[in-house]
């Protein structure tokens, strides 16, 4: 039995769908910002998939994976200096507490 | 064989992202987060995308998994307290996830069908994507080179201290004094 | 070849590697403590052996009977995986190294090297990037705040030079135009080292390396005067041994891979009969990885420890730029060349 394609999306969908329950489930910022991480990889996931089976190992998708990566990246430098800045000015890592802007 | 990685790195992927969930400390999240991408890692092997995986494992797990121990050690990021989700939410998410998960399992899985493919041949040569990345790709290498870039200088930006601030303005914002070492047990 | 073969045949490669490797690390070890003390008008360790040839084995054994201890405050499951990954991911390192061309033994033909990787270079550097993980670990599961210290230096000292690590090897790669070991090995044949036109890359290397394996005058993450022994401080017995072990393994990976990036690896005059001529490579590889292993001990016998800011501004504000530069007139010089 081989693996196909169908796998592969399979548990790229279950990787990202475990990355939006712990965006939406943690309370802890970091943790939320690593789901983001988890759900991008599970994108990445399909990416490279797809560029295998689907266009005949076609490289765009590849390089998808690569573009994902480079923001990934980027935004998690920024992210985590915001994560930095916020916990200096607020003291907690606990987004029900950073509530500054609301009413 | 490759069934049986593809079982293996995978089911380690999926046990990363769910321990990723249930562990209550930040550190043990990122550190599942970590085994997610060297499964992951291997998996792009498996699918002939080599230089993916290696990239993987250099910027994913060794760049920016490492940046994100690093703040949290930084930070002493403690066990976030359990969340306050609703009774019914508690109850009722998991089974309609699960069924939203088989759902989509078996609409995917009947749409493709299962074609042989030469599994873990490498795809290309790296020159290959050199060339892709120069010609048919170079305008968004050059956008996301920029994005980067300023990426870099937000982050020394926000993270910097602020040099001149006047002392009154330091005080109010005391680093914590035990920052450096956890309450004992704190972690077990 | 079938799987079965292949993987008698794998299992086997790696256990002669890891015996050698091993071997290697533990008088590597001989051989810093006695030139260090020659440099230092000592003699060393003389007692066990003939001129202490036997002390690595004493040592083993003491590291081995030395009381085990894991603090009370600490992690223990990321206590005990810390030295496990630090020494595994130091091991793995060295599977892709290859010491000499390969072998054809009656028809066969060996590679000396544990396996072939059309993009070595960069599983060399992917696996050796996640050998922080292990010094990041060790600081933060022990508790202490020597340990943490000395593990928030490093992590940040080793993420920061890995940049102009890497960096510096894309000379060479653009020069070469492959990431596989023995094509780079084989770009460089006839005694066009890379080292010619790649002395600043190489140099950049150098320097980095040394950050990354946080030897002498970058070992401020273990800094004895202010942190004990920084990330290690709480470890005893056999998990420090791996720690040590791990050290002395990214040294000769480091050394091994400058060998092979500037030094054109194996290649050297090849002469007389035929089994000369096949241990002839693999000696001048090896010579040539002594002779970076003893700058590493010789610098540690020469200079003095840098201090923490001028260790982070010397690699944001020296090194990267000049990588940069570099690799930017080597592209330019490639472009035009072609």
């Amino acid at each position: 039995m081989v693996v196909s394609l169908a796998d592969y999306l399979v548990l790229s969908a279950l990787l990202f769908a475990l990355g939006v329950a712990g965006f939406l489930f943690k309370k802890d910022l970091i943790t939320v910002f690593i789901s983001i991480e988890l759900m991008l990889n599970g994108v990445n996931l399909t990416f490279v998939a797809f560029s295998h089976y689907l266009r005949q190992n076609a490289i765009d998708g590849n390089l998808f994976v690569f573009f994902v990566m480079v923001v990934a990246a980027a935004e998690a430098a920024v992210g985590l200096a915001i994560i930095i800045a916020v916990v200096r000015n607020r003291n907690t890592l606990n987004i029900d507490k950073m509530d500054l802007m609301k009413n | 064989m490759q069934l049986a990685l593809f079982i293996l790195f995978g089911g380690l992927a999926l046990a990363g992202a769910i321990n990723l969930l249930v562990q209550k400390a930040p550190i043990h999240s990122a550190l599942s987060l970590v085994l997610v991408m060297g499964s992951l890692a291997v998996l792009f092997l498996l699918l002939g995308a080599e230089f993916i995986a290696f990239i993987q494992i250099l910027v994913y797990a060794g760049a920016i998994m490492v940046l994100f121990v690093f703040v949290i050690m930084l930070l002493n990021a403690q066990p976030s307290e359990p969340s306050r989700a609703s009774r019914a939410a508690r109850w009722l998410g998991p089974p309609v996830a699960g069924l939203l998960a088989i759902l989509l399992a078996v609409r995917v899985a009947g749409r493709y069908h299962r074609v042989p493919a030469n599994l873990g041949q490498p795809m290309f040569q790296i020159g290959d994507i050199g060339q892709a990345l120069f010609h048919q790709y170079l305008l968004p290498f050059e956008v996301t080179s920029v994005l980067f870039l300023v990426g870099v200088a937000g982050a020394v930006m926000l993270a910097a201290r602020p040099e001149e601030a006047p002392q009154p303005a330091r005080q109010e914002c005391p680093e914590p004094a035990d920052s450096m070492t956890r309450e004992k047990g704190a972690g077990a | 070849m079938t799987i079965g073969t292949f993987v008698v045949v794998a299992i086997v490669k790696a256990l002669i590697a890891l015996f050698i490797l091993t071997t290697l690390i533990a008088y590597i070890q001989l051989a810093e403590r006695k030139i260090v003390a020659r440099m230092q008008s000592r003699v060393g360790p003389t007692r066990v052996g003939p001129f202490g040839l036997l002390q690595p084995l004493a040592d083993a054994v003491k590291f081995i009977l030395k009381e085990d201890i894991t603090p009370t405050a600490s992690e223990k499951g990321l206590y005990l995986l810390a030295p496990i990954l630090s020494v595994t991911l130091a091991l793995l390192a060295i599977a892709v190294i290859p010491v000499g061309p390969p072998l054809q033994i009656h028809g066969w033909t060996i590679p000396l090297q544990l396996t072939d990787l059309n993009i070595g270079l960069l599983y060399v550097l992917g696996v050796t990037s996640l050998g922080v993980y292990g010094i990041v670990l060790a600081g933060w599961s022990s508790n202490s705040k020597y340990s943490l210290l000395g593990s928030l230096r490093a992590g940040s000292q080793m993420v920061s030079y890995e940049l102009s690590l890497g960096l510096a090897l894309i000379g060479p790669i653009l020069l070469a135009g492959t990431l596989s070991l023995h094509g780079i090995v084989e770009a460089q044949a006839g005694g066009h080292w890379f080292l010619w036109t790649q002395w600043l890359a190489f140099f950049i290397y150098l320097t980095a390396g040394f950050a990354e394996t946080n030897r002498i005058p970058f070992d401020l993450p273990e800094a004895e005067g202010e942190l004990g022994a920084g990330y290690h401080t709480e470890y005893s017995a056999m998990k420090f041994a791996m720690f040590f072990l791990a050290e002395y393994a990214n040294m000769i990976t480091v050394s091994a891979v400058a060998t092979i990036v500037f030094l054109g690896g194996w290649s050297g005059p090849v002469f007389g009969p035929a089994p000369l001529r096949i241990l002839l490579p693999i000696f001048w590889f090896a010579l040539k990885v002594a002779a970076f292993l003893f700058l590493f001990i010789w610098v540690r016998g020469t200079l003095p420890r840098f201090r923490y800011d001028q260790l982070m501004a010397f690699g944001w504000k020296v090194l990267v730029p000049l990588a940069l530069a570099n690799v930017l007139v080597t592209s330019f010089a490639v472009a035009v060349l072609h």
